[in-house]
């Protein structure tokens, strides 16, 4: 009875989850509803049949998600009847923080790494998991599985521990942390052929639908609520697309498709011509940004 | 054929049935950026078409801007991640990556070859099931080739796959290969290697990568993806005997206790005879639960949830296994460690051990040599360093069940993690257990501590005063002896310059000796807490891990540590042994404060400041806390009437 290589990773995945819960004392599932987040869920339920995963999911909640996003979410938790904390930024919406308005960089930073800093501080989590794979972008594939965070969050390549076998070293000082990442080995291919084969749900918008887009310099730009300003002469038009990846919605590009269904979506995939993150606005920046961003505390 | 044309000729369905049932091969590459490593995985990467059009323009544009292949594309730039290593042009870490064809998915832990980056070849190798050991056809078996092929027999890769690089720098001469191949072979063999198969390749060209080149149609054998396709993935540890390390008990309710895990070897069903270790406790399995519910077998490198017929204890850190092939159980082992951190290993020093699901303290003994991992050399060794690989016996606190490595990579392997810094250290394989483990036993005395301490009408403890040399420690303590002796307690004064004339004048300062002066005195004051004393020590003990081994080696409260603080200017201007002049003239190394460092208490029971107080307030401090926490209490025994 040879196992196949989904059913390697899934064990792989969920011996990572079940060490975090039993060796940190406080730990969290960072939930961000995209289909990684899917599958961590799904492989969280999985560790701990028949009781519940004895961690509260969290999600960082930028005020600036895809409607349907949110609502999926909300629909979830109550399945699975699971805790979600939602954190949002408070200083950041007071002071009116938005990709329109502040663009891209500042946006990001402000109500996503320096939100999650602020949430994990808040509730003083030892331990976060992340759906972030290494096949995502390169500095990922250096990254650990179980990844130290200084007390400030900071990342630092050059001091990483080493890890071997299966044996993860979860020690760690006050205040520092860990971030814990049980998709590291998994591809994009592979986490849709377990939501496949698995049937997990995940958000329609990955689907392909008629939305109303603009174009912006080269990206597709769902117009998701009326807060988002349109140029002059820019008006929405009906267009049959569907999302690579989930985010914030203005700074998610969507791409044409006609697929419809999981097998199509698979299909469209390994038959396309683009990486996954170029549908990300934010990875539009130099090749090592990602690098510098982690070392700051973005996920 | 790849992804695409499969999906045009079958359709979707079709390539999803069978890319959900591929398998998974974990292969390790070895070799320099010299030898084009980063180039050949790049070009598997790339010829199993995973790369897409922008990270090809991407690719375009850098090996344009800083490639090495002029017009031509630099693969190795796909690989090479991390900024610093961009610039210095060599990869650093372990990194991986993913590709897949027809027939398996490949996990690739891409680790530098340099000498100096042993650990990380080490990391990748841990995880392994078959090694690509990159060679320059122009140069043969070099020192690094003998290095790679040692560390991946060391830690148990069974398939290595020497691939001769840059035939077509040597006309794809099929001499040069064969004389090579002869070469590795015997190497190989002589470390006791796994199966060896080898390729000619050309990376940079594609020869035989991917394709079969048509330059060296004298090789017939498979191109190198054919062989990491092919090649068998591991079966023999369903065949081994069942292991598997409690990671979680779950009990979600009363009606429901089951104890998780990922299973290291063998194969498990329901109504299967299975022991508890290290209790030995039997019982019968009731049911498996994996990801899919109730199953009928549950085999190596699942994650299953287990219940037992019977309620039997068994915890987080506990090893299931098959009833009739149960591991060994002991607490001192051989033990072949590689070293990983900057610090170098300090015999004596406890560290933790995490084997499995289980964290133990250990302490490991003086290296009996280390391994020269070039020539295979057996070195004498007072400690490992960086990268160092050596042979060392290891003491643990408790007895735990293990199988050698060589029989099982899961329960014969652990990693020591620093006990201050909680930094990863070292990485070991259990080679056996030592015979003293299970033919010397602790003896239980009758007379125990508790009676002889009530007998002198004291509590046992030890007063541990640390400080720089000159703060005044031993003044304080003896000021302390005194008023204790007056006060008719049994007592006894430890003092560090007395005992290195004695018991430890074999030591010097180095650190590794200064933690051995620490241990010795550490069991001394065992032996004289448990024949009821009150044990005063006075060492500067520099170290806060060995203060902390001394306090773990006791039971809670009896450990008072008293940290006499004074200045280095002032212990310096004091000198009272005219020390500190010495060694500002360096004629004594290795002096605390001045080229050795001190490191204070950070939560000590007593802080004594001298700088505030004299030394009989000083001693009254720490007469004080005893009296506080009751080892004075009960008064001496009256006199026995005649």
């Amino acid at each position: 009875m040879a196992l196949t290589h989904l059913e390697r990773l899934e064990a792989e995945s969920i011996h990572i989850i079940r060490e975090v819960a039993a060796e940190c004392e406080n730990p969290v599932m960072l939930y961000s509803i995209g289909k990684d987040s899917s599958v961590m869920l799904h492989l969280a339920m999985k560790a701990f049949e028949p009781g519940k995963p004895p961690f509260p999911l969290m999600h960082v909640d930028t005020t600036w998600k895809f409607r349907e996003m949110i609502a999926f979410r909300d629909n979830l938790i109550k399945e699975y009847g699971l805790d979600l904390i939602v954190h949002k930024n408070q200083e950041g919406i007071e002071k009116g923080i938005g990709p329109f308005t502040h663009g891209s960089a500042i946006h990001t930073d402000v109500m996503k790494t320096q939100s999650l800093k602020q949430a994990l501080d808040k509730y003083q989590f030892d331990a976060a998991f992340g759906g972030a794979r290494r096949d995502e972008e390169k500095s990922r594939a250096k990254e650990r599985i179980f990844s130290f965070r200084s007390a400030q969050h900071r990342w630092d390549p050059k001091r990483q521990r080493p890890e071997l076998w299966s044996t993860y070293n979860t020690r760690i000082n006050k205040k520092e942390s860990l971030r814990v990442f049980p998709l590291s080995n998994w591809t994009e291919l592979d986490v849709w052929q377990y939501i496949h084969l698995k049937n997990i749900p995940v958000v329609p918008l990955y689907f392909a639908k008629e939305r109303p887009v603009v174009e912006r310099d080269g990206v597709m730009i769902m117009v998701d609520d009326e807060r988002m300003p349109l140029n002059v002469g820019e008006t929405p038009v009906m267009k049959m697309v569907r999302f690579r990846t989930l985010g914030c919605y203005p700074l998610t590009g969507a791409v044409e498709s006609n697929a419809t269904s999981l097998t199509d979506i698979i299909e469209e995939m390994l038959l396309t011509a683009s990486s996954e993150r170029q549908g990300r606005v934010i990875d539009h920046d130099a090749a090592a940004s990602m690098e510098k961003k982690k070392q700051e505390g973005y996920f | 054929m790849d992804h695409f044309d499969q999906i045009r000729e079958h359709g979707i369905d079709a390539y999803l049935l069978e890319h959900e049932h591929k398998e998974l091969l974990r292969f390790i590459t070895c070799g320099s950026v010299d030898d084009g490593k980063s180039t050949l995985i790049g070009r598997l990467l790339y010829e199993s078409k995973l790369i897409y059009e922008d990270q090809l323009a991407a690719l375009e544009a850098d090996s344009a801007k800083v490639g090495t292949q002029g017009e031509g594309l630099d693969f190795a730039l796909l690989v090479d991640g991390l900024a610093a290593e961009r610039e210095q042009g060599i990869t650093i870490d372990v990194a991986y990556r993913y590709f897949s064809t027809k027939a398996r998915k490949f996990i690739v832990a891409d680790t530098p070859g340099h000498e100096q980056y042993t650990r990380n070849m080490v990391t990748g190798a841990s995880m392994a099931d078959a090694a690509v050991i990159l060679l320059d056809a122009r140069k043969g078996i070099l020192s690094q080739t003998r290095r790679h092929t040692y560390i991946c027999s060391l830690l148990g890769i069974r398939h290595l796959v020497l691939a001769v690089n840059k035939m077509d720098l040597v006309d794809y001469s099929q001499q040069v290969y064969l004389d090579v191949q002869a070469a590795y072979r015997e190497l190989a063999a002589s470390l006791g290697a796994g199966e060896v198969s080898c390729i000619p390749v050309s990376a940079l060209v594609g020869d035989n990568v991917t394709e079969k080149s048509d330059k060296m149609p004298w090789y017939t054998g498979n191109t190198l993806l054919g062989e990491l396709e092919t090649l068998s993935v591991d079966e023999l540890e369903v065949r081994k005997p069942f292991r598997m390390p409690v990671q979680w008990v779950n009990r979600p309710s009363s009606d429901f206790r089951g104890f998780s895990g990922y299973i290291a070897s063998g194969s498990l069903k329901p109504g299967d005879e299975v022991a508890v270790l290290p209790s030995r406790k039997s019982s019968k399995v009731k049911s498996i639960l994996g990801p899919e519910g109730e199953m009928l077998e549950a085999v190596a490198s699942q994650s299953v949830t287990i219940c037992l017929e019977d309620e039997i204890d068994a915890s987080r850190g506990d090893v299931l296994s098959t009833a009739e092939s149960q591991p060994k159980i002991a607490d001192q082992f051989r033990s072949t460690i590689v070293w990983m951190h900057e610090e170098p290993m300090l015999p004596g020093r406890p560290y933790l051990m995490k084997i499995g699901a289980k964290t133990v303290s250990v302490s490991v003994a003086e290296p009996r040599h280390k391994v020269n991992i070039n020539t295979f050399a057996k070195l004498p060794a007072r400690t490992l360093e960086l990268n160092d690989i050596g042979v060392c016996n290891i003491n643990l606190d408790q007895a735990i069940a293990f199988d050698p490595y060589k029989e099982n990579r899961h329960t014969g392997s652990f990693i020591l993690i620093d006990r201050l810094t909680n930094d990863t250290v070292g990485a070991g394989m259990i080679d056996f257990a030592l015979w003293r483990s299970d033919n010397v036993q602790w003896q239980n005395l009758d007379v125990d501590k508790a009676a002889r301490s009530s007998a002198k009408g004291q509590k046992s403890s030890v007063v541990w005063f640390t400080g720089l040399s000159g703060a005044g420690k031993s003044t304080i303590a003896n000021l302390l002896e005194k008023r204790l002796h007056a006060d008719g307690r049994h007592t006894y004064l430890l003092d560090g310059d007395n005992v290195r004339h004695g018991l430890n004048k074999d030591l010097g300062f180095t650190d590794a000796d200064r933690v051995e002066n620490i241990r010795r005195v550490m069991e001394v004051s065992k032996l004289m807490i448990d024949a009821g004393l009150i044990v005063l020590v006075s060492f500067i003990s520099p170290f806060r891990s060995e203060r902390k081994m001394a306090r773990d080696a006791l039971e809670e409260g009896e450990f008072v540590e008293v940290f006499v603080d004074t200045d280095l200017a002032e212990a310096e201007r004091r000198d009272p042994k005219g020390l500190y002049e010495k060694a500002r003239q360096g004629q004594i190394k290795h002096f605390t404060g001045i080229d050795s460092p001190y490191e204070a208490p950070l939560d000590p029971e007593i802080h004594v400041r001298t700088q505030d107080c004299s030394p009989e307030e000083a001693a009254e401090q720490v007469m004080a806390h005893l009296k506080s926490f009751g080892a004075l209490n009960s008064l001496p025994p009256p006199p026995k009437k005649k």
